[in-house]
């Protein structure tokens, strides 16, 4: 008894991390080559990072962009209804107060940048009116409410996913108004654009196509050949067609063969085409995942007495959907770049909005470089922000650990 | 007709002429076998011989094509509604486990009681705890499958398919996939199971757990049952050359 007592107190201990020191030495040094190598990218990265920080800060003119972030935010948006953006900007702000306290970890994370950016925005040393100032200030302010709201009984998690769904509800009604309601008049979808509008395609996008992705992948698994039949051919026909094809077909050929007098709005037609095309690419992702998962996990919920119903919602999807996170991602995250392509049915998403900016003056035709390289910008915030929520997402849900 | 198959209620399994294809092969052959309430039945034989097979065709993870199979009263045909029945009534434990990985012990356990039987949470996490007291793991309730040994997940496994309080249950190899030091403590709770009354069928090529509780043992062999005896005259007394040779070669070692 004593023996084993004493065996167990001499724990070994791993070795201990190497100090900075001994990293560089070991990482950057370790060879006279290695020495040269290292001095020669440390010499690149300092020119090239000097050229592109004196240009971006010195010798770039930001006048275009700084003059046009109207246009960049909502496009043509009628200037007396902008309200309705507003809110909408708040509805979002307090939904991530909310989230943050519900949820937590990566909604916490993206509910502290948004509020800290809302408010550097208030207090930016240019100039805008009072009431925008306001208005910067009073989302970090809303946010931090839906975080106390958040506290209250109403912080479930089905209450906050209700408030997201309803949100969505709301913001295409604020957006398109009612017929004779005189304080939220029709606003025509053409006027839609920008940032405004290209979030509105990618998030339709995303949350339609999702459902309808996950349903074909299941269709063309099914034993009904019919159905089958249908999924294999709009998968196979739509992934074999590019998207600017189906837009296309979505904005010109579909009015033919709707009966007289039915005219669907340019923006969901727009809208229902990338959704088709998004949703044929996750049908083959799902499926992917679908594959992955054993047979034996089908047969051990049909013997425990679930239905086949419940075998695929139980059992089968959520560990074919954690699977695929990764590729549903990059999916999304191409899908939001894709809607730059509206340009071609004549929508004034964010990158057509660039266009149109050079267009206004004479003296801006020549900073198509500036206005094109912030365009970039603003995509890659946000895809990067899909990203890392893809991240965090695999790390919470195990992936690849099972 | 269907009174004559009826009567014999103490008659659970009743198997008549059972054959069954993979394509070309013919896995079964016409294999008859009747199992009683309360029986232990063990089925052995070598691999390949259909054994696996006609056991997962009694709660129709395989489908036969010719001849009868009666659970407890309920004839398996094509009726997605029998078959769905007789599966609430048969707890099946399988070679590799098949636990849900995504899913806690806990929820492995009350997923099907909640789902298929529509039982409240609280009831059926208050049988789950019980089970898993009875197979000896309550303390792992919490934790993910992964996080188990190989024969604490086969001990979930063997609750999860107690949580439906099924009137038979089916083991295909259940020790097979096991490490040697892990498969006494699942046998212990099969022999438990067995002195509890369950009516069992057992694949497995542990004749120790087969002397102890089996009242019966079926030998199979191509497709079909060679021999079945007591389990004392299955040992003593073997009747069949192929029987004689199969145990000669699991019983020298």
């Amino acid at each position: 008894m004593s023996t084993t007592s004493t065996t167990a107190t001499t724990v070994v201990r791993p070795p201990a991390p190497p100090g900075p020191v001994r990293w560089l030495q070991k990482n950057l040094f370790s060879t006279w080559y290695n020495t040269l190598l290292t001095f020669l990218a440390a010499a690149l990265v300092f020119f090239a990072s000097k050229g592109i920080l004196t240009w971006v800060l010195f010798t770039a003119n930001w006048t275009p962009v700084v003059k046009s972030l109207k246009l960049f935010a909502v496009g043509q948006f009628p200037p007396d209804q902008l309200w309705r953006v507003g809110t909408i900007v708040f509805m979002v702000s307090f939904l991530f107060g909310l989230s943050w306290r519900v949820w937590g970890g990566t909604v916490r994370t993206f509910a502290i940048i948004l509020a800290t950016a809302f408010a550097v925005l208030a207090v930016l040393p240019i100039s805008m009116g009072l009431s925008l100032r306001l208005w910067f200030l009073a989302n970090p302010i809303l946010t931090f409410t839906g975080y106390q709201v958040g506290r209250t009984p109403i912080g479930k998690s089905l209450w906050a996913a209700l408030g997201w769904l309803l949100s969505f509800a709301l913001t295409i009604l604020l957006l398109t108004g009612i017929e004779g309601v005189s304080w939220l008049p029709r606003v025509d979808t053409g006027l839609w654009g920008g940032l405004l509008l290209t979030f509105l395609l990618a998030i339709v996008g995303i949350v339609a196509s999702f459902p309808i992705g996950v349903s074909l992948a299941l269709g063309r698994q099914s034993k009904l050949p019919v159905l089958k039949a249908f999924c294999v051919l709009f998968i196979e026909v739509v992934r074999g067609v590019p998207l600017v094809t189906i837009l296309f077909m979505a904005s010109i050929i579909l009015p033919l063969f709707l009966p007289e007098g039915v005219r669907i709005d340019r923006v969901l037609r727009a809208m229902i085409g990338m959704t088709l095309f998004a949703a044929a690419y996750m049908a083959e992702n799902v499926r992917g995942g679908l594959q992955a998962i054993p047979l034996g996990q089908v047969e051990a919920a049909k013997a425990v007495g679930l239905n086949s119903f419940q075998t695929m919602a139980l059992i089968v999807l959520p560990q074919a959907l954690r699977l695929v996170i990764p590729a549903i991602v990059g999916q999304f995250i191409a899908l939001f770049m894709d809607t730059t392509l509206a340009v071609i049915v004549g929508l004034l998403e964010l990158l057509a909005v660039g266009r149109a900016v050079l267009e206004i003056n004479v003296e801006w035709k020549l900073l198509n470089m500036e206005v094109y390289l912030f365009i970039a910008a603003v995509f890659w915030v946000f895809n990067y922000a899909m990203s890392y929520a893809s991240r965090r997402l695999e790390a919470a849900l195990g992936v690849g650990e099972r | 007709m269907q009174n004559e198959q009826l009567n014999t209620s103490e008659d659970v399994i009743i198997c008549r002429d059972v054959h069954k294809w993979f394509d070309d092969f013919h896995v079964l052959r016409g294999v008859s076998l009747t199992v009683k309430r309360q029986e232990v039945i063990v089925i052995c034989g070598p691999s390949g011989s259909g054994k696996s097979t006609f056991i997962r065709t009694i709660n129709r993870l395989e489908e036969h094509q010719r001849g009868d199979i009666i659970v407890d009263g309920i004839e398996l045909t094509h009726d997605i509604r029998n078959i769905e029945a007789i599966r609430r009534e048969v707890g099946m434990v399988f070679q590799q486990f098949n636990l849900f990985p995504h899913l806690t012990v806990l929820s492995n356990i009350t997923l099907a009681p909640i789902w298929a039987r529509k039982w409240p949470k609280d009831k059926a996490e208050e049988v789950a705890m019980q089970l898993l007291e009875r197979v000896g793991i309550p303390e792992q309730a919490h934790k993910y499958p992964g996080q188990l040994s190989g024969g604490q997940q086969q001990r979930v496994a063997i609750a999860r398919a107690l949580a439906m309080q099924p009137k038979i249950m089916l083991f295909d190899e259940p020790t097979s996939a096991l490490d040697p030091e892990m498969i006494k403590e699942v046998l212990d709770v099969m022999i438990e199971l067995a002195r509890s009354g369950m009516t069992m069928i057992v694949v497995t090529h542990e004749m120790g757990f087969a002397k102890e509780v089996a009242n019966r043992i079926v030998f199979f062999a191509d497709g079909n049952i060679v021999e079945q005896n007591t389990t004392e005259e299955f040992f003593r007394n073997p009747r069949e050359e192929r029987t004689r040779l199969f145990l000669s070669q699991i019983l020298t070692h």
